[in-house]
């Protein structure tokens, strides 16, 4: 995985709560067996509208989501995730995710900066004052920054340590995990022998 | 202090636990499909991992497969190819694998607690967020991303932080006809969405104990509409019954051993939930959804709501957009909505008491003109079962297709979906936008209300069916 210290672009404001799996990228996309071309399916039934914010020429860029709470509800698919990454998105800012995509992000190396949701009110302001204008998402300083002078907004957002600590380092949790590949050979030799098997030598 | 269920079995599971990090988690069970494992396998095969416990693996084909010709090679070139995908890693890996054809596919939630594997005081993961169905039987057990889905098939483990605990007691008796589904609706609309969200729940109280273990399975298979990890009961004779003698259930000694452990899956008296709830099922009503997500419901013998009725503003924009997708305007009776489709199925209401109790009340009734019912069973063996008991030929008579096992219509990436407009009454799980097929409109319900929605045409529950003239005798 990348590295992920700080990234700057355009930010895009979703106005909406209540972002489900489905809505980032419905089932029918979901049939590929690879980690890329999901951007065709993201958001598809909106894109569908002219009036949607990424059919606005000026977020053609964007990379930095700025949505309501209860982003990424629903379905457990990554696909959610590699549909944002392949589209261009590096960041999502939104007062709460569901836990299942908050995870998916966290081991993809999308950024799931959980700020206040006045914060939130704030960037989408902003945005829609300034179209294209950039958001800055510092996972170092857990802070998200946007705008200048008396207007500039400031803010820290929340991820727990070590996500954050995997993301900034690019760590493959599965490497991290064989590494204790003893205290799990000693955990399985106490099972019990009652528990269920698949297969049965 | 005294422990919850949840921290009971997650105490039991824990391979490694280090301030800063999160506990390193033994996995039980790994339940495998084929729409979120072709990445998995793909990563473990660039790294050259093997999957260290095929003997803890179990692989169906549900999400994509058609319930109609399923004998044939499935005609979409895009889902077959997922599905083949499937079956070369499972051969390649040594993962056990039911496919379409075989008597024990069908949804990976059906299929899990049918085989018995599914066993309290387990951890049980999938990369399909319903995986919270399990739960039911005293298991930990919660949906998983694909990365997950590789991490748990190279180490059998998953790094997790440990969940707050919710306690969710619903107190009384539910009212005749009114169902586990009813419950769980009416819970959801009372949380929101984000409700239960970092919670481990435990779902206890009379009602509760009351619901039939397959009833507990469609409270705890919902319990991510509401946000939560995984809901969980504590396990009971009725668990134990359910599952003794299922094949891979223990036998003899084993038996006797695993009960033993399992009657101490309860929470203590003592110990302390972060968080707790409190329900009557005495004043439930059978309750169906009007909007896009899962909390967006009323009674059914309420009407649509107006924006305006929502104290909070995003609330408010939400319900708008709602009824706008849904095509409803606000004050109409919900017994008023017309529908074109009903679907019976599911991991949610596919099991074989859902198509029993649907069965009895469609029995000597037809479905309505311009209205389709659909019944799709969560198993091949739920199929079977059914067509022993001659429940496919009530149907039938009513005038429903009856259908191959599969996850069909609740998810729109099967052949089964709804035209861009259409209306359903559905014993699924979600309502989002879109769900069911582009620009269909979901409305959730339960099995009574889907049964008798088919015979009016409009939502319905069996109270408003005229009684069936009972046969001349002579």
């Amino acid at each position: 995985m990348e590295k992920f210290t700080t990234h700057t672009g355009v930010g895009v404001p979703l106005r909406r709560s209540n972002v489900d799996t489905d809505q980032i990228i419905p089932a029918v996309y979901l049939k590929r067996v690879t980690r890329t071309g999901f951007e065709d399916g993201l958001f598809a039934a909106w894109r569908n509208d002219p009036s949607f914010v990424l059919n606005n020429p000026v977020y053609a860029a964007g990379s930095v989501l700025v949505a309501g709470p209860d982003f990424g509800t629903g379905s457990s698919r990554e696909h959610a995730v590699w549909a944002l990454q392949n589209y261009g998105f590096k960041a999502v800012i939104s007062p709460r995710f569901a836990d299942i995509f908050r995870g998916n992000s966290g081991k993809a190396g999308l950024l799931a900066a959980q700020v206040d949701e006045k914060v939130v009110q704030r960037l989408w302001d902003h945005l829609e004052e300034h179209p294209g204008a950039e958001i800055t998402v510092d996972l170092e300083t857990r802070t998200v920054r946007a705008g200048e002078g008396v207007d500039a907004i400031e803010d820290s957002f929340d991820i727990d340590d070590y996500t954050r600590w995997r993301l900034l380092e690019g760590l493959d949790d599965i490497g991290i995990t064989l590494g204790h590949d003893a205290d799990i050979a000693s955990f399985e030799a106490e099972r019990p022998r009652w528990k269920p098997v698949t297969q049965h030598a | 202090m005294g422990r919850t269920l949840s921290e009971k079995v997650w105490d039991e599971h824990v391979v490694r636990s280090t301030p800063g990090e999160p506990d390193l988690l033994y996995i039980d069970l790994h339940l495998i499909h084929e729409v979120t494992s072709p990445q998995a396998f793909d990563g473990l095969r660039l790294a050259g991992r093997a999957v260290r416990r095929p003997d803890l693996t179990l692989a169906t084909e549900d999400h994509n497969v058609p319930t109609l010709d399923w004998d044939k090679p499935i005609v979409d070139p895009v889902s077959r190819t997922q599905v083949e995908t499937l079956r070369r890693n499972a051969e390649e890996f040594g993962v056990r694998l039911h496919p379409l054809g075989d008597l024990d596919q069908g949804i990976v939630h059906v299929v899990g607690p049918q085989l018995g594997l599914t066993q309290p005081g387990m951890t049980i993961v999938c990369g399909d967020s319903h995986t919270s169905t399990h739960g039911a039987f005293g298991a930990i057990a919660f949906g998983i991303g694909t990365s997950e889905v590789e991490h748990v098939l190279a180490t059998q483990t998953l790094m997790q932080a440990k969940p707050k605990t919710m306690a969710v007691t619903i107190e009384g008796s539910l009212p005749e006809g009114v169902t586990a589904k009813d419950m769980v609706l009416n819970l959801i609309a009372h949380t929101g969405t984000g409700g239960g969200q970092g919670y481990i729940v435990e779902y206890r109280g009379q009602a509760i104990e009351e619901l039939s273990i397959e009833g507990r399975m469609t409270v705890c298979n919902m319990s991510i509409e509401w946000g939560a990890k995984a809901g969980m009961i504590a396990p009971d004779q009725k668990t134990f019954d359910y599952i003794e003698g299922r094949p891979e259930a223990p036998t003899g000694a084993d038996w006797d051993a695993a009960v033993e452990h399992w009657r101490s899956l309860r929470t203590d008296e003592d110990a302390v939930f972060d968080k707790e709830i409190v329900l009557d099922a005495s004043t439930m009503t059978p309750f169906v959804t009007w909007g896009t997500n899962p909390g967006q419901g009323v009674p059914l013998g309420a009407s649509v709501p107006a924006p305006e009725d929502f104290e909070d503003v995003s609330d408010q924009v939400a319900a708008e957009k709602a009824l706008e997708y849904m095509g409803l305007e606000a004050g109409t009776p919900m017994r008023e909505v017309k529908v074109d489709t009903v679907f019976v199925g599911s991991c949610t209401n596919g099991r074989i008491e859902d198509l029993r109790l649907a069965a009895d009340i469609i029995k000597g009734h037809h479905v309505a003109a311009d209205t389709r019912l659909l019944v799709v069973p969560g198993s091949v063996r739920v199929r079977l079962q059914a067509e022993e008991e001659g429940l496919d030929v009530v149907f039938k008579e009513a005038g429903a297709e009856w259908r191959g096992a599969g996850c069909s219509m609740c998810l729109g990436m099967n052949p089964d979906t709804l035209e861009p407009g259409e209306r359903s009454a559905s014993t699924s799980n979600r309502n989002f936008e879109g769900r069911q097929g582009k620009g269909g409109r979901t409305h959730l319900v339960s099995i009574p209300v889907a049964a008798a929605t088919a015979v009016r045409g409009t939502l319905s529950s069996p109270a408003d069916l005229e009684p069936v003239a009972a046969p001349a005798t002579v």
